[in-house]
C-alpha cells in the first residue's frame, strides 16, 4: 500500500492535510462543510492581486514541463476570444499517483482552483478532465454540492502515457482521441473550439487555490512539491508533499531507498541518475542543470540489487508500447531504442551499438508530436553515460535481470494510488 | 518565416529533401527533419517546393 506523508515544516499549509482533520493526510473524501471550514471558496475580490501573487512566487505547473503558471494564465487572458480552463488530471507516468490522490480525497480544491483560473483569465466554461473512476465520482459529487459559478464538465478519458499531453487534452475534450496534435498551435493560442485555453495541472490549481486561502503562506506553498517515491526493494512507496529544494538523499532515506544507487527522474521523463545522485535536490532549474528533469515529481529509487540495463529497457519497451504511433519517427524511434538496448542486456549488441544509442539520443529529442520519444531517448543516453561500466559488463557475462523480453506494461514503474 | 514539420503526417515520401537539401534532412527510417526552421523573410531557395512535394502536406511555412 502506498504511504502519504506530509514532510512541510510545522505549520506549513499543504495539500495533504487540513488543519480541520489534524496532522494525518486525508483518508476519506473532504466534503464541502470540511473545505469551507478551512477556508475555501473564498470570494476573489482583485484578480490580478491573486494573479501577480502568483507570478511573484514564481508558481510553476505541475504537470511535468515546469512551466511559469503566471504567463500561461496571462497568456490565455490576453488571447483574442473568450476562454476555456480545463483542470488536467490524466496523469500519464506509471509512478505517480499525486493527481489521482488528490482528486479523489479533495475535489474540492481542485474546482476552487479551476473557479480562480477561470476568473483571472475570464473564462465562463470549464472542464475537469481525467481518466480515474474513483476521481471522477469524487469530483461530480463536489461539483454537485456546490456549483462553483462556472460551468464544469467532467470529461473522461482513456489512461495513456499521453493522454494528458495538453494537445491531447484538447482534442479528447472536442470528441476525438486523446492524442496528441503538432504545435504550434498550443492551447494557450487556439485550445478547444479555437478558443484560447488554459490546461493546468490538478496540482497546479490545488496549490493556486491555497494560495489564495493562505496569502501570508504563498511562497511555501508554490514552491512545495507532490512527490511520488518508489524502488524495487520491498519498500512500499510513497506520496509526500515536500518542501522546495529537498534533497532527495534525504527524501530517500525516509522513504527507505538511503541505500539506492541511482534514481530515475521525473517519472520516465527525467532520465537515470547514478553517482551524485545523492546530492540533487527537487528543483526544475538544478535538474535539469544535471540533464535531468523533475517531471511531474516521480521518483523510483534502484537497488544494488537492480540492473540499471534492465530498468532503461523495461522503461523504452514501456515507451514504446505506450507510443501514439502517429509519428513515423516516434515508432521506429522507440522501437529502435527498447531494441538495441534488449539487445545490450542480453550480451547480443554489435560494436556499433553504443554508437547508435548515442546518436540516437541526440538526434530524436524533439521531433514527435509530444514528449514521448523525448523520454526514451533520455533514457537511453543517462544509462550511457552514469553507467558505463554496467552496460560494458553486459558483454562478458550473462545478466539474469536482462535475460527476458522486457515486459511493455511498465509494471515496475506503476504505483497504486493510495 | 518559419518552415514546420507536422511528424504526425510525415509517411517518409522523401519527396520534401531533394528540393531544399539544406533545409530538410532524412533520417534513417526515411522520415524528415528540418535542419533550419528560421529563414528570412523572403523565404529560402527550394522551400516552396519542398513544401508542395510532400504528398501529406507535412510540412507549412508559417509567416
Amino acid at each position: 500500500m502506498t504511504g502519504v506523508h506530509s514532510l512541510l515544516p510545522e505549520g506549513q499549509p499543504g495539500l495533504l492535510v487540513s488543519p480541520v482533520f489534524g496532522p494525518e493526510p486525508y483518508r476519506g473524501v473532504e466534503d464541502l462543510v470540511g473545505y469551507l471550514a478551512v477556508g475555501g471558496y473564498a470570494p476573489l475580490t482583485a484578480r490580478d492581486r491573486l494573479l501577480d501573487r502568483i507570478a511573484a512566487v514564481g508558481l510553476r505547473g505541475r504537470g511535468g514541463a515546469g512551466f511559469p503558471a503566471a504567463v500561461k494564465l496571462c497568456a490565455v487572458r490576453d488571447a483574442p476570444g473568450r476562454p476555456v480552463v480545463v483542470a488536467n488530471g490524466e496523469e500519464g507516468e506509471p509512478g505517480s499517483v499525486k493527481d489521482r490522490w488528490l482528486l479523489r480525497h479533495r475535489p474540492h480544491l481542485i474546482l476552487d482552483g479551476l473557479r480562480l483560473a477561470a476568473a483571472m483569465t475570464g473564462a465562463e466554461r470549464g472542464f475537469v478532465y481525467l481518466s480515474d473512476a474513483l476521481a471522477e465520482q469524487a469530483v461530480r459529487h463536489a461539483h454537485a454540492e456546490r456549483p462553483t459559478g462556472l460551468r464544469v464538465d467532467v470529461v473522461r478519458t482513456h489512461h495513456a502515457y499521453v493522454a494528458g499531453e495538453e494537445t491531447a487534452v484538447v482534442r479528447r475534450i472536442e470528441g476525438g482521441p486523446a492524442l496528441p496534435t503538432a504545435k504550434p498551435p498550443r492551447p494557450f493560442e487556439a485550445g478547444v473550439g479555437g478558443a484560447p485555453t488554459l490546461v493546468a495541472n490538478v496540482e497546479t490549481l490545488a496549490r493556486i487555490a491555497v494560495m489564495h486561502m493562505c496569502s501570508d503562506a504563498a511562497v511555501g506553498v508554490a514552491g512545495a512539491h507532490l512527490v511520488t517515491v518508489s524502488g524495487s526493494d520491498g519498500c512500499a512507496p510513497a506520496l509526500a508533499e515536500v518542501s522546495a529544494g529537498t534533497g532527495l538523499k534525504g527524501l530517500a532515506d525516509l522513504c527507505g531507498h538511503g541505500g539506492a544507487e541511482a534514481v530515475l527522474l521525473g517519472g520516465l521523463f527525467g532520465g537515470l541518475h547514478g553517482a551524485g545522485w545523492t546530492d540533487l535536490r527537487l528543483d526544475h532549474d538544478r535538474l535539469k542543470a544535471a540533464g535531468g528533469a523533475l517531471g511531474c515529481g516521480a521518483l523510483h529509487f534502484l537497488h544494488p540489487e537492480d540492473c540499471p540495463v534492465a530498468v532503461a529497457t523495461e522503461a523504452a519497451a514501456y515507451l514504446a508500447a505506450q507510443s501514439a504511433r502517429q509519428c513515423g519517427v516516434c515508432v521506429s524511434g522507440t522501437e529502435a531504442l527498447a531494441g538495441t538496448l534488449t539487445a545490450v542486456g542480453r550480451g547480443a549488441a554489435d560494436d556499433a551499438a553504443a554508437d547508435r544509442l548515442h546518436r540516437w539520443s541526440r538526434q530524436l529529442p524533439g521531433r514527435g508530436a509530444c514528449g514521448l520519444l523525448d523520454a526514451a531517448a533520455r533514457i537511453a543516453a543517462t544509462l550511457l553515460a552514469h553507467f558505463p561500466g554496467r552496460v560494458a559488463a553486459h558483454r562478458d557475462a550473462t545478466c539474469p535481470a536482462c535475460a527476458d523480453p522486457p515486459p511493455g506494461d511498465g509494471r515496475r514503474f506503476t504505483v497504486p494510488v493510495p | 518565416m518559419k518552415l514546420l514539420l507536422d511528424s504526425t503526417r510525415c509517411q517518409g515520401y522523401g519527396l520534401c529533401q531533394e528540393p531544399a537539401p539544406e533545409l530538410i534532412g532524412l533520417d534513417e527510417w526515411g522520415y524528415a527533419h528540418v535542419r533550419v526552421s528560421e529563414l528570412p523573410a523572403d523565404g529560402a531557395d527550394g522551400v516552396e517546393a519542398a513544401v508542395a512535394a510532400c504528398p501529406n502536406s507535412a510540412l507549412r511555412l508559417v509567416k
